[in-house]
């Protein structure tokens, strides 16, 4: 049972993937998970100043269950199926986070630079986490979905507004990783 | 299984697959982008193609849904600039803070609770798109 605790590879991850994916078709449903965050919005109340959040939120109750099944996920695999071993990502990158200011995983899923407890404290790094929230929020419900909506489900039925902005992540992706993050980013 | 247990179970599996696979930690993304690994390439490319053989099996075999329905997938809708544009402001954020909407849920499920500052963020993008969606050009 070791292999449950090392860091899954790629095939075995990708094929699972693509089995959730099917497996909620077979429910006569589709995946998307960032459509949830319409759902929160309307159930917040934000109904009263927008047509878009007027809808029967309910109707998305089982995409909500989804959700909350994957917090409970997250919460298992981090705290029951964790390995020193995880997160060995390449030196290179290693070295280059390091100029960065940014730690080494050494086992963790996130940088302390970034999610340790002490950002609450630092109004540099809150801005960087409410500016790519609110692109994440914002960019995919202008695209109409994100990466398990578009790159998995959209793909995967070979829709072609899909690839469009699948192209547009990885576009928007490496300008942010290749000129902007240094400029943010500089110890 | 129950109506929303089987729900409640396959958002499990997809939180456990994506912790175990990495594709949820910051480090993951950022290397992704900056090409020192094959690793999420690999995720992503192996998940789009076991779909595409499942969707084809799906509609060829013209397969039932649990409850006998047939299995239908709405095509997205037609458009070019909302794709572009919205895939772009996506992806600055993306490579940003290294999690999509997925993981941002799951993080915060697993106890990282800077992570609920990225989704305090995401609503407030969301909202901010539902009061200027009529004024945007798509």
């Amino acid at each position: 049972m070791d292999f449950l605790f090392h860091t899954w590879p790629w095939y075995v991850s990708g094929f699972l993937i693509g089995a959730i994916m099917l497996t909620l078709n077979y429910f006569g449903k589709v995946f998307g998970m960032s459509s949830n965050l319409r759902t929160l919005c309307t159930i917040a109340g934000a109904d009263r100043f927008a047509d878009f959040f007027r809808f029967d939120w309910k109707s998305q109750g089982w995409n909500l269950l989804v959700l909350l099944g994957a917090m409970i996920g997250g919460f298992v695999a981090v705290n029951y199926m964790s390995h020193p071993s995880n997160v060995t990502i390449s030196q290179q990158t290693v070295k280059q986070l390091e100029k960065m200011g940014i730690d080494a995983p050494n086992g963790k899923l996130l940088p302390e630079a970034l999610f340790g407890n002490s950002v609450f404290e630092s109004p540099k790094m809150l801005l960087i986490l409410v500016i790519g929230g609110i692109l994440i929020g914002f960019g995919s419900r202008y695209a109409g979905g994100c990466t398990s909506g578009h790159a998995i489900a959209g793909m995967s039925n070979l829709q072609r507004q899909s690839l469009k902005a699948v192209i547009g992540f990885f576009v928007g992706g490496l300008v942010m990783s290749y000129f902007i993050m240094p400029l943010i980013f500089q110890s | 299984m129950s109506k929303s247990l089987k729900y409640l179970f396959t958002g499990f599996i997809f939180g456990i697959v994506l912790t175990k696979s990495e594709a949820v930690s910051w480090y993951r993304i950022y290397e992704m982008f900056q090409f020192q690994s094959f690793h999420m390439y690999g995720i992503i490319m192996v998940a789009i193609a076991t779909g595409v053989v499942g969707l084809q099996i799906i509609k060829r075999k013209q397969l039932k849904t649990h409850k006998g329905e047939p299995i239908q997938i709405a095509d997205k809708e037609k458009g070019s600039f909302r794709y572009w544009i919205g895939g772009l402001l996506f992806g600055f954020g993306w490579a940003l803070v290294g999690a999509c909407p997925g993981p941002i849920f799951i993080l915060i499920g697993a106890g990282f609770f800077p992570v609920l500052v990225i989704l305090i963020g995401a609503l407030a993008g969301t909202f901010l798109y539902g009061l200027i969606k009529d004024k945007l050009p798509h």
